[in-house]
């Protein structure tokens, strides 16, 4: 979620076969229809009434209209509390497991990592079990020891608090990421000279750490913000119930019966504006002052002595981890085993009725595995290539026009999920390209959101691969070619993996691109879920929650067995 | 759906043109199928079904489970959604050209007529349907029947409201004790919801829900939901969801009661077609009569507690006879050409 670092001044070489042209235009051709088609169609939508003819009506009813104007509203309410509250709780987290001897550091990121592969909305669904307010297993326990009234309450989770709450577990790993990786790539130079002028533990932390953290705490929240503006899942779950709307479930709810994809285009183009402005801020503060650290020799980083300090830590970073982690998958583990899906399993109300129904009796399940399965691994692959072949491109300066492919490849990363699945659906459901309907129109969507991410990392794991061992192989004879397969490739093996896998994981859990993308042919894990909570099946959600889960904790874990990649590929996701 | 009088001329325009068609087309009511080797052994060749069913899983699978077991070979597969969901969603993939559909059953039975005026139904009647259901279930041009008939009740949460504390009436709700304490389904998801709160807004009146807007209420999606919230103890009353949802549940031993309340309860009759697109033809129309026989209808009864207007199937003993309830009149053409309204309306007053 990182915008494209400069480029490092490699000299450009020549190059006997020209391949610039056929590349340069087949992935500009590739990236047109998976981006400015869709965009341009949604600008056009935007401005034109159901006659077609040109129009300002749709921006007009956005701004005066009430019934858009609360929603704008509360998503900014909403975006601004999640980035705020991921702060807070993130940064001392990634301070403690990235500087100081707190133990169980590596299990700490482990968890973060389970919480930022959990998709948000069976976190959502999850947490409904556990915060409703009279049915929540939480309130429940609540009122068993305090012995409060029946209606009596702790948590609401059917309000905009508890969706803020929600999303914010959910939305705090990314700040995590970002801290931790910077504060991981601060040398300890820097920090020993501060010692050894005089300055205490603590004052070098407040002089020298955090100052040079800031940048990366600043870029933290800004994610943030986009990801809780740009969600959809959690709202649907915990917004229509408690009666709002956010902007993302607005904008679907424009596709019921009788559906108004100009007014929908119009609304999308807020947020669209909004993560373009977002994002530039960020370039704008990672530019001038994220990277001064980086270069040269470092010293490792130094961890501090917390002392006796180390156990409150351990404590308070656990007691974070309860909320995105521990709990919800409590909760889902306890509904998937109940009879009545917010009762403590016990002997008397045992079951296996909900697996049996998932696996047995929902016909829709077999579809639905099979088409994510497919997905997954057919977006993981592409993906992969296209990011392999842009970084590739772009880290070597190996064709004209390089700029131009990496910009490319990192634009998608200001287009909403439910943006895009509005611009693709506008695109390709009407001849000449008929894609809705088929796996082809899910396969753009997930590729497209996918990209930007694929190719950062890709990009970094060509610049650690120094052009020295290249340079080697070409003296001695080889071609482009050979050194890119005897050289290069074997030296990025692992980052190839570790990004087909990371793509893997997004698609399994992507649901606010496929909800406005799917058929019945061409339904997901995700979607079947979403259609199971509006008609309260949550025995059979937590087993079909449980089993994506599983499915991606066992590709997650996978990556980690790669030798010599650990957790390190993940934090830089 | 608009429906301007000018639509009206152009129908009846349409209509006329029909008339003047050759005769086999006018001929009202297509002759009645039998289930026959041959129909089974086409819809074998075809090996599935796709049944897009607004209604209960869990009921839905059982019917699927009921016919794959009658008919082994022909895989049912369910697409579950609210019917006004399905409603947009069938009109999206026509327009796409996609043609998955084969069977069709919905619980806003304003939907059939909006289909049957796009030509979008088959003309099919099984056999049963034209020997055993009385003529106001059964499309004149044989292109749907009445599949599930049930109401939309009240219900509450016995460990939560005493009985004598329970709401008898709709306009009971409006009562102050009961703020924050209401379960609701929505119209936009759900054609039982959309059906109900069109027959409650022409007796009471749009007041009662403007005033029952104010009561906030948890706003769940399906009309199934409701029942499963109170089951829950999520919330202590239900304004409107399906009775039989209520009546399984407490069969289950629940702590849920229902109510029928004294204005009347919504009637909501399902009607089931197969499309005139459908890309397994026969196997669709297999399954249309396997639903409308006495078998199919039998199961509905008593397994999902709906009722049947097949004339030989037997209620359950120990459940209320539907001929006890006192029912609201339905009214699907005025449900069709206020649908939007109704939609409106109901977002302006709730905010969703």
């Amino acid at each position: 979620m990182t915008i494209a670092l400069p480029a490092e001044d490699v000299a450009p070489r020549t190059n006997k076969l020209d391949l610039s042209w056929p590349i340069l235009i087949l992935f500009a051709v590739l990236l047109c229809v998976l981006i400015v088609l869709p965009m341009s169609w949604l600008i056009y939508y935007s401005f034109v009434d159901r006659t077609g003819a040109f129009t300002l009506g749709n921006f007009k009813t956005l701004v005066t209209d009430p019934v858009f104007v609360d929603p704008l509203v509360t998503t900014v309410i909403l975006a601004t509390s999640s980035s705020l509250i991921c702060c807070a709780f993130a940064a001392p987290m990634g301070w403690l497991v990235a500087r100081t001897d707190m133990p169980l550091r590596r299990t700490v990121r482990a968890l973060v990592t389970a919480s930022f592969v959990t998709p948000p909305f069976l976190g959502a669904i999850a947490w409904e079990l556990l915060a409703a307010p009279n049915s929540g297993l939480l309130n429940k326990i609540y009122r068993a020891v305090t012995g409060a009234p029946q209606d009596e309450y702790l948590f609401n989770i059917y309000s905009l608090p508890g969706l803020i709450f929600v999303i914010s577990c959910y939305t705090f790993p990314y700040v995590f990421v970002l801290l931790a990786n910077a504060l991981d790539r601060i040398p300890g130079d820097l920090e020993d000279a501060s010692s050894i002028l005089g300055g205490r533990t603590w004052t070098t932390a407040r002089r020298v750490t955090i100052p040079l953290a800031m940048p990366a705490l600043l870029a933290g929240a800004l994610v943030a913000f986009l990801q809780a503006m740009t969600l959809f899942g959690s709202p649907a779950i915990l917004a229509i119930p408690a009666g709002f709307h956010t902007m993302t479930t607005k904008i679907w709810s424009l596709f019921n019966y009788p559906p108004k994809p100009e007014l929908a285009a119009a609304a999308s183009l807020p947020l669209l504006v909004l993560t373009v402005a977002l994002l530039r801020a960020e370039h704008f503060i990672l530019g001038r002052r994220g990277y001064s650290v980086v270069g040269g020799k470092q010293g490792d980083p130094r961890l501090i002595r917390l002392g006796r300090w180390q156990w409150a830590a351990l404590a308070f970073v656990f007691l974070v981890l309860t909320c995105p982690v521990f709990l919800p998958y409590g909760a889902l583990l306890n509904a998937t085993f109940s009879k009545v899906a917010t009762s403590f399993v016990w002997f008397n109300n045992f079951t296996l009725h909900n697996i049996e129904f998932v696996f047995f009796e929902l016909s829709a399940t077999k579809l639905a595995v099979k088409n994510t399965f497919l997905l997954g691994t057919a977006s993981a692959t592409i993906g992969t290539i296209m990011a392999l072949v842009i970084a590739y491109v772009t880290t070597r300066r190996a064709i004209r026009g390089y700029r131009t492919l990496g910009f490319l490849a990192t634009a998608p990363v200001a287009i909403p999920g439910i943006v895009l699945g509005v611009g693709l659906f506008l695109s390709y459901a009407r001849p000449p390209l008929v894609l809705y309907g088929t796996l082809w129109i899910l396969l753009l969507a997930f590729v497209t959101i996918a990209l930007p991410a694929a190719y950062q990392q890709m990009q970094s794991a060509f610049r650690s691969v120094h052009t020295d061992l290249e340079d080697a192989s070409r003296i001695l004879g080889s071609t482009r070619l050979r050194t890119l397969r005897d050289i290069t490739a074997p030296l990025l093996r692992t980052s190839v993996i570790a990004t087909w896998c990371f793509i893997f994981v997004g698609v399994i859990r992507e649901l606010s691109a496929a909800i406005m993308l799917f058929t019945s042919e061409t339904k997901v894990i995700s979607v079947l879920i979403f259609d199971l909570n509006e008609s309260g099946d949550l025995g059979a959600i937590s087993v079909l929650g449980l089993i994506m889960l599983a499915i991606t904790f066992a590709v997650v874990i996978a990556v980690n067995r790669i030798p010599g990649f650990g957790d390190a590929r993940l934090r830089n996701a | 759906m608009r429906f301007s009088r000018r639509d009206l001329l152009k129908a009846s325009v349409a209509t006329a043109a029909l008339a003047a068609a050759p005769a086999r087309v006018r001929a009202a009511a297509p002759e009645p199928v039998a289930v026959t080797p041959a129909l089974i052994e086409a819809a074998k060749k075809e090996g599935k079904v796709v049944w897009y069913a607004a209604m209960d899983l869990p009921v839905s699978e059982r019917v699927a489970r009921g016919f794959e077991a009658k008919y082994p070979g022909i895989a049912v597969r369910i697409e579950r959604t609210g019917s006004e969901r399905q409603f947009q969603r069938l009109a999206q993939e026509y327009a796409a050209n996609i043609f998955v559909a084969d069977v069709i059953n919905a619980s806003d039975a304003a939907h059939f007529i909006a289909w049957k005026r796009n030509q979008w139904l088959a003309a099919f009647v099984p056999e049963e349907v034209a020997r055993f259901y009385p003529a106001e279930h059964r499309d004149p041009d044989g292109l749907f029947a009445t599949s599930r008939v049930y109401v939309s009740s009240l219900g509450y949460n016995t460990n939560m409201v005493k009985p004598e504390d329970a709401p008898r009436s709709f306009v009971d709700l409006l009562e102050p004790k009961w703020t924050g304490k209401i379960v609701k389904a929505h119209p936009s998801y759900s054609g039982t919801i959309m059906t109900a709160t069109f027959q409650i807004a022409r007796e009471l009146g749009w007041g009662y829900f403007e005033k029952l807007a104010k009561q906030k209420v948890l706003q769940v999606q399906s009309s199934v939901d409701p029942p499963k919230k109170l089951a829950l103890g999520e919330r202590a009353v239900m304004a409107d969801g399906n009775d039989f949802n209520l009546v399984l549940l407490k069969e289950q031993g629940q702590p849920v009661e229902i109510v029928y309340p004294t204005e009347g309860s919504p009637l909501i009759n399902c009607p089931n077609a197969v499309l005139a697109r459908a890309p397994n033809p026969n196997a669709a129309r297999l399954f249309q009569s396997y639903l409308f026989s006495r078998e199919g209808q039998q199961l509905l009864i008593d397994f999902a507690a709906q009722h049947s207007a097949h004339a030989q199937v037997k209620e359950k003993p120990g459940r209320k006879p539907f001929a006890e309830i006192k029912v609201m009149k339905d009214d699907p053409a005025a449900v069709e050409a206020q649908a939007e309204e109704i939609k409106a309306r109901y977002s302006k007053y709730f905010g969703v």
